[in-house]
């Protein structure tokens, strides 16, 4: 079980990268939740992006707009929830259960890049 | 009584599982029925979870309903101290109110911060409806006792935090308390910093242990933590709780805080209720474990 947790949890790493590596609008891109973090901690779309959230974690967490504007509510693990950013502009969140876990989208229209 | 006499009493006389030797070989003292008056503890239900930790949540908190009902002598009340769910889910808090409802005593339940990611605590109150008020917070009197329930998973983004609201409230609360009352106090999240790095503190909780640090026994029980850590900061007295659901790791000892998949035939010395005897100010607490 551990190999395999620890296996899917490589694969998604390695998915994560290309994904997180080039805005575009109307593209998907996918943020994991693993070990008590989200990565990538700070993902660059493109205004209209729907970007996935996925828990990869033995335990649930949520995505939680620090303004409120966007809440997953509770993600077991295993569960999806995708967000549509239409706006440009910095968008942080947290983790309702453990708020230490922070990350941020930033939407914006031309050249951005993952930080 | 003087204050030192008094303290001498308080201390826990029955810290951790206690045994004792019968004729019919070594039972857990820790599953005789108290013989005075006492209350019980559950916490960290997560009705709803499913992982490998413990795939069948609702059946050991049954279990543990079940030892409570069975005991002859009945609690005076069974206290709940949050994360009765696990996502705050509408079946989730169905569940968890049909099995509460089968206890023989009376029920109070305090929520975590597992019972507000729907609609913040709405769900929660609608289902355990907050004893006074709609603040959640209160406080009793019962047998000589001063009993007061916390809620600090109001804040989600500092939890846990307990809030100017409720510190006002606890201040006025206190003020009419005499000093020599024993207290009691239940929350979620402990008050003190237990283990910061990952979230086992609340944030203000050192303002509320200052306005009982005045008081000749003050004793704090929570959950959250989902295994017995006592501690001692004056005369308050610390202890968390195990839940019924799963343990977590113990501070430190793993790089994050989360369910602990045990061997299967451990899981049930990991989980259970506890039993806090309360009189002439002397506090027994027996953490009783269903393996």
């Amino acid at each position: 079980m551990n190999a395999l947790l620890l296996a899917s949890a490589l694969l998604a790493a390695l998915g994560a990268s290309p994904i997180a590596a080039a805005p575009a609008a109307n593209a998907a891109a996918t943020v994991h939740i693993k070990d008590f973090a989200y990565h990538a901690a700070t993902l660059t779309v493109a205004p209209g992006t729907t970007v996935r959230f996925v828990n990869d974690d033995g335990e649930a967490h949520t995505v939680t707009a620090s303004d409120k504007s966007f809440d997953s509510a509770g993600l077991d693990t295993s569960d999806a929830w995708t967000h549509t950013f239409t706006k440009p502009g910095t968008y942080t969140y947290f983790c309702a259960l453990h708020p230490y876990m922070k990350g941020s989208v930033v939407v914006r229209a031309t050249g951005g890049t993952t930080q | 009584m003087k204050r030192g006499d008094f303290l001498g009493h308080v201390g826990w006389t029955g810290a951790g599982i206690a045994y004792a030797l019968t004729a019919g070989g070594i039972v857990r003292a820790a599953e005789t029925t108290p013989d005075g008056p006492y209350f019980v503890q559950i916490s960290d239900s997560h009705i709803g979870f499913r992982q490998p930790a413990n795939p069948d949540v609702a059946g050991t908190f049954k279990q543990t309903i079940d030892l409570i009902n069975a005991l002859p002598n009945q609690p005076s009340f069974v206290i709940h101290t949050g994360d009765v769910t696990h996502l705050s889910k509408a079946e989730q808090f169905d569940t968890a109110k049909q099995l509460l409802g089968t206890l023989k005593a009376p029920t109070i339940v305090l929520p975590g911060e597992h019972d507000a990611l729907q609609d913040g605590l709405k769900p929660f109150y609608a289902n355990f409806p907050a004893k006074s008020g709609t603040d959640g917070w209160f406080s009793w009197e019962a047998q000589g006792m001063h009993y007061v329930a916390l809620v600090n998973v109001f804040d989600f983004e500092q939890m846990g935090k307990l809030g100017n609201d409720q510190l006002t409230w606890l201040q006025r609360d206190l003020a009419r308390v005499p000093k020599s009352r024993p207290i009691v106090v239940f929350a979620h999240v402990p008050l003190y910093a237990l283990y910061p790095q990952w979230g086992w503190t609340t944030e203000d909780g050192s303002k509320a242990l200052a306005m009982l640090a005045g008081f000749d026994a003050v004793t704090v029980l929570n959950g959250h933590i989902h295994q017995v850590i006592e501690h001692t900061e004056g005369n308050i007295r610390f202890a968390s709780a195990n839940a019924t659901a799963y343990p977590q790791p113990a501070p430190g000892t793993a790089p994050k805080p989360g369910p602990l998949a045990l061997p299967p035939n451990q899981l049930l010395h990991a989980i259970g209720y506890r039993s806090v005897e309360m009189h002439a100010g002397e506090a027994t607490k027996r953490d009783v474990t269903l393996g």
